[in-house]
Formats: structure tokens, C-alpha cells, sequence
């Protein structure tokens, strides 16, 4: 077993956190309460856009128990996670833009009261004409929603070429085509958002809030509240999940710390389940069309993507989910040339932004059945196709991605094996089919939200005379088990039990900055920082035992809470005399450690998103039942192979690989945000009942094979596992429909009305006809490294912009030759 | 300000009594997390759909966002604080720990009681039984896969009496 030169790393222990998680003894966001304590509730918009004319609050003043009203007024400095879309109010100004956006806050001294005071409020609204689908918001006669964006409604627009794409689709003797629709979903955490706001009596606030970001909270609290940062201090208890719904800096955590400070109490809100569907952020719903050129071989000469993102009513990450959207296509099969267009549209709906995969499930749902049909094109077996045109470790895409350790053609053989492919494919009885996909994801973004040169995260260490070791970290434990992660590493190299350390993390007073819990970072950069930290921790006691032991310093061995000479272990001492030993030789022993990811080799417009440390790999092989009659899909089993480099503990690392295979099975056949244009925009089930998600009776059999091929740039080797296990699952799925009946699903989530639709369709397919038509500005075009370019961009191409629904090959951008300029 | 009467209670809960002046449309989820304390069971719909408030009366699940205390005078409550008994866990809390069946551990409080309450009726529950037990509960992180392999830990160390150990491939994969 991989890990067994260590005693810790690569071991299944116990998180860190179990216990306490199994006695009721963790206290998240909402079990806090502090004396006076004041209950906080916002006025929500019924409308999806609208201006507001007037607000009056003197009655719920008035109302008792009521202590404090705020509206926008109070609160007008905008914020939001992107520096180029600071774009959101904590309450609406002047305008709403989707339905529960907030524009009024009650704080009372109980729920009930405070709940009663918002139907004191009143709102003069002016409804506006609503953009509720992507052909609205690309319509350029309807009204913006939004002063700023690259046109109309579209938020962003994006264009980007590399090397030659109309010579690959020339060099191509398949061209295949396709159009795919991916359903936008929601995280659906079972902790709803909550946060208490204590405000300090020197005039200082405390936050803790259910966040997987305290670091952004801390700084969109610090523009807003127009204080000093050091006066504020974010604390984030342990989350109840959040999958990428509790990164974005929210309303209500900016309300309650002001709410804090105008009443000089503590103040609590906890969101509603049905607030907590609108506040959303999740999966952008994504239509895209795809054109891929290949030679008879397989091998892809030409690859076209173009995505359109249904956005909601703000920026969020939506400009990072955009280019999300185009970057991780090359990561797994060699792609020489390579074109991707995208638009983000706004919408009056809650606003979309990272669910776990974040921008990269959509696209690699398209390309993995996209894939399928290829390898049928060309009459070769699916998984024979991928294995045989793999990216190789340690090279560079055509979009300037570095790909290190790469264990996608384990995974894919690891999964055949296991499922008996071979046996299957083709070859089950109608109605039951086998599916194969991949996927591929980052372990942490290699650039941070917000432009600056620092670490992106930083790890310190304390060490006790009596034995004990205080970490402090700015992580965010939401679930994954980061905590767990800190303490095995550090416990490794200091020969010390998990249990000797005691952790303080994500509070931005007392811990160095970590980004936080987001594009399954914290592995790989809070783990470097560990490593760090800890091995100087280890050096200075080296030096000091070493020293009293008269030996040399390299011959010393940190294990079982003692430090001692590998050649005569008899002879050292116990690990809290180790420390004494450095105490008495150089002072109070702390070390820090900290991390900043390598640069990344793209230098164009855009080469922001999607480099990273490390490349994750899986691959999945889906068998399903499907009922002809009905429609109904059974996902019997999935077969689940993950790179994730190395294990730190695999236990936990197969906890990760599980849940994403639920999360992905739920995207696959039940899970889908849907907003009801006919009445106003309102959302058609925001309960955990009518919203569907698996629950044991939908949840498949899982079978998970760990690969562990190291990264050079990962902590022991690790890379991440969080959410790449997830993006191989609805498209195995769909792949595995297909063998099943012989129709397409192209689009998520596959119901059994859409099952049934395409069993009488003509063409056995369900999804997308086509891409409303968007004027595509010309492409930026960068060399790939095979052409030898440098990372830059050499311009832009002259010609005409592409328009129309352009999936055919005289649609093409024009470009005339000698086409590029600076 | 709620206008609504108050009702003098008795519940008994985790064996211990407690009396207490509670408003009549209260729930029990409410008068455990705000009035006794115990926010070990947790919220996630307070509508009865997720299963996160689960507690155990007279040892069955109640979701307790849907349960007033006003009908459970008389009864045996039990919350996740009261599964642990003099400082040692539960069998199903250690089984739940050793596998990593808690990952954000908000729903966790109500999967283990309604755990506890299947193995009192079957000490060797098949995974279908266990499925059924637990399908009024929602789990976001796991898949439930963890949460399956440690119920059946559990209930094999319950059965043997001693420290069985997990298998290699539910700790390490294939």
C-alpha cells in the first residue's frame, strides 16, 4: 500500500473532527448564541426586476420588538467575489434583480417578531420587462439588466483561438457535431446559511458565518462597512456543507455586522431553506456546441467549443465560470488545435456561480459523449479511444495548461477491468447499457480571485514545552476533512500523534490567510505550507537535540512522540524534551510555512483560469437499467477511479470520490433549478422535497479504485479529489443510456419524459437543436507550444465576426490570410 | 412579539426531566436547540423533508421540526447528546468516526439516531434494510456509501462484543 514508509500520511485514521461531529458537540454558525442577541430577517423582492421607488419602514419600527430597520441606503457601497464585478448591494439601492434579492433588514429581539416586522414594510416597486432565458438576454432590444458588460446582456464574451483551427478541421478526415444542454442544479448543503455578528466593545466586529471563504467575507465586509480589516474579524465554524455555495461574500453576512453595529448587539440570521435556493450560486446552465475534427486514428486535430451561460442577476464568479467553461478541454486528450467562444448572459434569476466542478461539468458532459460518438464514428471501442490519444505527463496543452503526474489511462483501465467492459459494451440486453467517461480538474486555482503577488496560504506553528503543537491555518473545514489533512501532515514530520496538536483555523484574526475552501486547493497549498512549516519546526529541534546528543542532525528520527538516533535508537529523548532542548537554545520555538503556486506558462487574455499546481484525473464506467416503457433510468452501479496522486488518508479520500459520484448521479437524472417564466420568475420548487436529490433509494452502488501517481508538486504527492470525481458521472450515464435503448440524452438532467421523447424522436435524440445566433468577436489567437509560441497572444484575427448559430463549416470566422495583427 | 399562550411542559429528554413554560406552537426542535441547549440536532427544511432534526421517541424517529412538545409529556425523548453514555460512544458514533460517515456532520445527529433505532429492531440488518431505515434522511456529502459501511460496523461490533475492524477495501479503496 502506497504511504506505508509513512505513519501517518496514507493512513485511514479517524478525522480530526469525527468525534465531536458524532456527539452534537460541533457548533456551526446557527448553534452560536451570545446574550442579547438580536434576530435578523431581510425584506426579499417578489419581483425578478423591477425599480424601486420608494421604501417606508416606519411601520415595522414601530412593530414591537423590532430594534433596527436598514434598507439599501444604508449600506451603498457595492461589493461582490470578483474585482471586475463588484456589482452587487448588501439591499437593493435603487433596483431589483431577481426574485429574493434583498432590500430591507428587521433585527428584533425573537425570529417571530422580526418575521412579522417584514410584512410592515413597503415597497414601491416598478416592475420592468424580465430576461429569463439566454435568447432574452441575447435580444438586443430588451433592456439591460446590469450599466456594465461586454454588450447588452452579455456579461462577458469571450474569443480565444490556438493555433489553427480551420487547418485542423482541414487535416480531419471525421468532423463531428453537437449540441448539448446541461441543466443548472443547486449545492444544496444541509446547513442553511447562517451568521452572528458580535460587536466588540472597542468598536471592533466579530462575524462567524457558515462560509467557505472568511477570507473574501473578511474583505467585502471591511469595503462595505468602510472599516479597517484589522478591525474586523471573520470566524468560519465548521461548515455543513457548502460545495461551492458558501464562497461568495453574502448579503446577509454584510447585514447582521452592520445590524451589529448600529444596535451594539450581537445579531443572528439563519436563512430559510426557500431563501437559501434563491441566494443559489450554483451551476450555471450551460448550452454548448461542439465540433471536433479527427483523423481515422482518433486523434483530434481541430476542436471547436462554444458555451453560452445562463449568468442570473449578478456577476459572482461568473467570469472565472465563463473561462471555466473553455480551459480544462486539453487536459485529457491531446488536442493540437483548439477554439473557444463563450458568453455569460444576465438573467433576472438568482445568480449562478461555483458548484462543485465549477464551470467544468457542463463542457466535459458534452466532450465525454461527444467522445462516445466519435469513437462509434470511427468504429473503435470508447475507452480504446481515449487510452489511445491521452495528454502525456509532464507536457503543455495548445492553451498553455502544465500537466504533471497524469494517471487517466490507470483510471480508465482500473475502471474496464473492474467493470468487465469488454464483456458488456455493446453486448447487454436491451435496456441495459454500460457507459464510459473521464474527467479531469485542478487542484487549486494557480492564480488568486483578486490580483496580488502574495502566498496563497500560510500555515504557523507553535510549539509547547509540554509536547503540544498549536497550528494556525486560515482553512475552511466544510466537510472534506481539511482539518484532518493539516493535522496528518504536520504530525507526520514532527513524529507526533494528530491528537498532540491543537488546531486553529479560518478565523482571520488569529490565522494566517488561506484563500479558502474553493477549486480543491486547500490539499495541495495548505499541505505545502504544513510541510513547510513543520520541517523548519523539525530543523530547529534537530539542531538543539542534535547538539545535546552530539550526533550529526541527519541522523535523527522524529516517530512515536520521541526524537531519537536511527542508528542507536536507544538513545534520544521524548518529543516534549525536544522541544525544551530548542526552547533553551533559541528562545520560544515558531515556524511559519506558506505557499504560492508555480507560474503558469499562458501569458494571453484569459490564461488566468484554468492553470494549476496539479491535474486530477477519473474515469467512471456507468451500467444502467432503462425501461423502455416508462423511461425510467436506474443507475445500478458506477465504477470509480480517481488520480488523486497520493492519498493523505484514503478513507476520507474515498469519502470524497463517493460523494461525488451522489452529487453527479443527482446532476445526472433528477437535480435541476428551474424558474417559472409564465409567473414572474419565482423558482418551481425551492424544498428539499419537490427539489429532487438522491436519497438511498436513487443512490447507486459504488466501486472506488484509488490511483496513486504521485505529483512533484503536491504535499506527499497528493493532488486534489473534492470535485473531480463528479464530472465523469452524467456523462457515463448518458453514455450508458445509449447503450442501453440507443438514444441520445444530451442534455442534463436525463428524465424519463425526455427518455420517452427520444425514443420516438426521428433522430433517437434528446437536446439542443441548435445555439441562438451570437456575433462572435474575432478570436484572440495565440500559437500553441507545438508552433512554437511563447504563451502571448499575436493579435487578434481581422475579418469579419462570426454570426449566426455557426456550426457549419462556412459559418466560420473568415479570416483573411496573413490575418493576424499586434 | 409573539402573542401566542404558553403552555407549561414536561419533557423528558436524554432521561432527564425538564420543565419549562413554552409558546404552544413551538416545536421540539426549537425548545432543544433554543431552550435546553442541545443544538446537536440540527435543521436543514423545518418542514419535515430532510430528516436532519430526526431525535428518538420511545426509541422510533420523529423529525422534531414537525413535533410539538406539548404531545410528547410522558414520553422517552433522546438526542444525539444523549447517545453517547458516561463519556464512551456509541458503537454507532465509533463506527461513524472510524469511517469518515460524518464528512460536514450536519446531518449526521439525525442518521445516527435513525441508525440506532433499526438496530434495535435488527441486530444484522442487510444493506437494503439499512437503505430503507435511512431513506428519510438526506445526506449531501457522502453518497451514504460511508454511513451504509459504518451502520454494518457497528452492528458487527455490537454483535461480537469486541473491536472488529473495518475491511481494506471500505478504508483504502481497490
Amino acid at each position: 500500500m502506497a504511504g506505508d514508509r509513512h505513519r501517518i500520511v496514507g493512513k485511514p485514521i479517524r478525522k480530526v473532527d469525527g468525534p465531536s461531529k458524532c456527539t452534537g458537540q460541533t457548533l456551526f454558525a446557527d448553534d452560536l448564541s451570545f446574550p442579547r442577541m438580536l434576530w435578523c430577517k431581510l425584506l426579499r423582492s417578489p419581483h425578478p426586476h423591477a425599480r424601486i421607488r420608494s421604501i417606508d419602514t416606519s411601520r415595522a419600527r414601530n412593530h414591537p420588538g423590532v430594534v433596527a430597520v436598514l434598507t439599501g441606503r444604508d449600506l451603498p457601497i457595492p461589493f461582490g467575489i470578483l474585482p471586475v464585478s463588484q456589482d452587487e448591494h448588501a439591499l437593493c439601492l435603487d433596483r431589483v434583480r431577481f426574485v429574493g434579492d434583498p432590500v430591507a433588514a428587521i433585527a428584533a429581539t425573537d425570529e417571530e417578531a422580526a418575521f412579522e416586522a417584514l410584512r410592515l414594510i413597503d415597497v414601491d416597486y416598478e416592475p420592468l420587462d424580465s430576461i429569463l432565458s439566454i435568447p432574452d438576454a441575447l435580444d438586443p432590444a430588451r433592456p439591460p439588466i446590469h450599466d456594465y458588460g461586454d454588450d447588452g446582456n452579455i456579461h462577458k464574451l469571450v474569443s480565444l483561438e490556438f493555433g489553427d483551427v480551420e487547418g485542423g478541421f482541414a487535416e480531419a478526415k471525421e468532423i463531428i457535431e453537437g449540441t448539448y444542454f446541461y441543466g443548472g442544479n443547486t449545492h444544496l448543503a444541509m446547513e442553511q446559511h447562517a451568521a452572528v455578528a458580535v460587536p466588540e466593545a472597542d468598536g471592533r466586529i466579530r462575524l462567524y458565518s457558515s462560509t467557505q471563504t472568511p477570507h473574501y467575507s473578511h474583505r467585502a465586509l471591511a469595503k462595505v462597512l468602510e472599516m479597517p480589516p484589522a478591525h474586523i474579524r471573520v470566524i468560519a465554524p465548521p461548515t455543513g456543507g457548502g460545495f461551492g455555495g458558501k464562497t461568495d461574500p453574502f448579503n446577509h453576512e454584510i447585514v447582521v455586522a452592520k445590524m451589529a453595529l448600529v444596535t451594539g448587539r450581537p445579531v443572528k440570521i439563519c436563512l430559510t431553506r426557500e431563501e437559501v435556493f434563491y441566494c443559489h450560486r450554483g451551476r450555471h446552465p450551460v448550452l454548448m456546441g461542439v465540433r471536433m475534427g479527427m483523423k481515422s486514428d482518433g486523434s483530434i486535430t481541430a476542436l471547436h467549443f462554444r458555451t453560452l451561460l445562463d449568468g442570473g442577476g449578478y456577476g459572482s464568479y461568473g467570469v472565472a465560470s465563463t473561462y471555466y467553461t473553455g480551459a480544462l478541454q486539453t487536459v485529457t486528450y491531446d488536442v493540437s488545435n483548439y477554439k473557444f467562444e463563450s458568453a455569460r448572459l444576465f438573467t433576472n434569476k438568482p445568480p449562478c456561480g461555483p458548484k462543485r466542478g465549477h464551470g467544468t461539468p457542463q463542457p466535459r458532459f458534452a466532450l465525454e459523449i461527444h467522445m462516445d460518438r466519435a469513437a462509434e464514428r470511427l468504429g473503435m471501442d470508447p475507452a480504446e479511444l481515449r487510452l489511445a490519444h491521452l495528454v502525456p505527463p509532464g507536457s503543455l496543452t495548445a492553451n498553455y495548461l502544465k500537466v504533471g503526474s497524469m494517471g487517466l489511462g490507470e483510471c480508465i483501465r482500473k475502471v474496464v477491468e473492474g467493470s468487465r467492459w469488454k464483456e458488456k459494451f455493446r453486448q447487454l440486453p436491451h435496456g441495459r447499457g454500460v457507459g464510459l467517461a473521464c474527467g479531469a480538474y485542478l487542484s487549486g486555482a494557480g492564480l488568486p480571485i483578486y490580483w496580488n503577488n502574495l502566498p496563497h496560504t500560510g500555515v504557523q506553528l507553535k510549539l509547547d514545552r509540554s509536547g503540544g503543537v498549536c497550528v494556525f491555518c486560515g482553512e475552511t473545514d466544510v466537510g472534506q476533512g481539511s482539518d484532518s489533512v493539516l493535522a496528518q501532515i504536520v504530525a507526520e514530520v514532527l513524529g507526533i500523534e494528530p491528537i498532540d496538536l491543537r488546531l486553529v483555523t479560518s478565523d482571520t484574526d488569529l490565522t494566517p490567510v488561506d484563500l479558502g475552501s474553493y477549486s480543491s486547493r486547500v490539499t495541495l497549498m495548505m499541505g505545502n505550507a504544513a510541510v513547510q512549516a513543520a520541517e523548519r519546526a523539525r530543523e530547529l529541534l534537530s539542531s538543539a537535540v542534535a547538539g545535546k546528543l552530539e550526533i550529526p542532525p541527519t541522523r535523527l528520527v522524529f516517530a512515536d512522540r520521541h526524537v531519537f538516533d536511527a542508528e542507536r535508537p536507544e538513545i534520544g529523548m521524548t518529543f516534549a524534551e525536544a522541544v525544551q532542548t530548542a526552547e533553551a537554545k533559541f528562545g520560544t520555538i515558531g515556524t511559519v510555512g506558506s505557499y504560492t503556486p508555480p507560474p503558469s506558462a499562458g501569458r494571453y487574455r484569459g490564461a488566468g483560469v484554468g492553470p494549476s499546481p496539479a491535474y486530477s484525473y477519473s474515469a467512471a464506467v456507468a451500467e444502467v437499467d432503462v425501461d423502455p416503457d416508462t423511461g425510467w433510468v436506474r443507475v445500478q452501479k458506477i465504477w470509480m477511479a480517481h488520480d488523486v496522486g497520493r492519498s493523505i488518508n484514503p478513507v476520507l479520500v474515498m469519502g470524497q470520490v463517493e460523494g461525488g459520484v451522489y452529487m453527479g448521479l443527482g446532476e445526472a437524472l433528477m437535480e435541476e433549478q428551474v424558474f417559472r417564466a409564465n409567473r414572474n420568475g419565482v423558482h418551481k420548487f425551492p424544498s428539499m422535497l419537490e427539489y429532487k436529490s438522491p436519497t438511498t433509494q436513487e443512490m447507486c452502488d459504488v466501486t472506488t479504485y484509488l490511483v496513486e501517481d504521485p505529483d512533484p508538486n503536491g504535499p506527499f504527492g497528493a493532488k486534489e479529489v473534492g470535485q473531480g470525481p463528479l464530472l465523469p458521472v452524467p456523462p457515463a450515464i448518458a453514455n450508458a443510456v445509449y447503450d442501453a435503448v440507443g438514444v441520445r440524452i444530451d442534455e442534463v438532467p436525463i428524465t424519463p419524459e425526455k427518455v420517452l421523447k427520444a425514443l420516438q424522436a426521428k433522430d433517437r435524440r434528446y437536446g439542443p437543436a441548435d445555439l441562438p445566433p451570437v456575433t462572435w468577436p474575432p478570436p484572440l489567437q495565440v500559437a500553441t507550444p507545438r508552433q512554437g509560441g511563447d504563451g502571448r497572444a499575436i493579435g487578434r484575427a481581422i475579418g469579419r465576426a462570426s454570426g449566426g448559430t455557426t456550426s457549419t463549416p462556412a459559418a466560420e470566422p473568415a479570416r483573411v490570410d496573413g490575418r493576424v495583427t499586434k | 412579539m409573539s402573542s401566542l399562550s404558553k403552555l407549561r411542559v414536561r419533557l423528558r429528554v436524554n432521561g432527564e426531566e425538564h420543565e419549562m413554560l413554552v409558546p404552544v406552537e413551538k416545536t421540539l426542535l426549537e425548545v432543544l436547540r433554543e431552550d435546553m441547549g442541545l443544538t446537536g440536532t440540527k435543521h436543514g427544511c423545518e418542514l419535515g423533508e430532510c430528516g436532519a432534526c430526526a431525535v428518538l421517541v420511545d426509541g422510533k424517529p420523529v423529525l422534531s421540526c414537525l413535533a410539538l412538545p406539548v404531545e410528547l409529556e410522558g414520553h422517552e425523548i433522546m438526542t444525539v447528546e444523549g447517545l453517547a453514555a458516561a463519556g464512551r460512544m456509541h458503537p454507532l458514533q465509533e463506527a461513524f468516526a472510524d469511517l469518515g460517515a460524518a464528512q460536514c456532520g450536519y446531518c449526521t445527529p439525525g442518521f445516527l439516531l435513525a441508525a440506532k433505532s433499526l438496530l434495535e429492531q435488527s441486530s444484522d440488518p442487510t444493506r437494503d434494510e439499512i437503505k430503507d431505515a435511512l431513506a428519510g434522511n438526506l445526506c449531501r456529502c457522502t453518497g451514504y456509501i460511508k454511513i451504509y459501511e459504518a451502520v454494518e460496523l457497528a452492528a458487527r461490533r455490537m454483535r461480537s462484543g469486541s473491536e472488529t475492524a473495518p475491511e481494506q477495501a471500505v478504508l483504502y479503496g481497490r
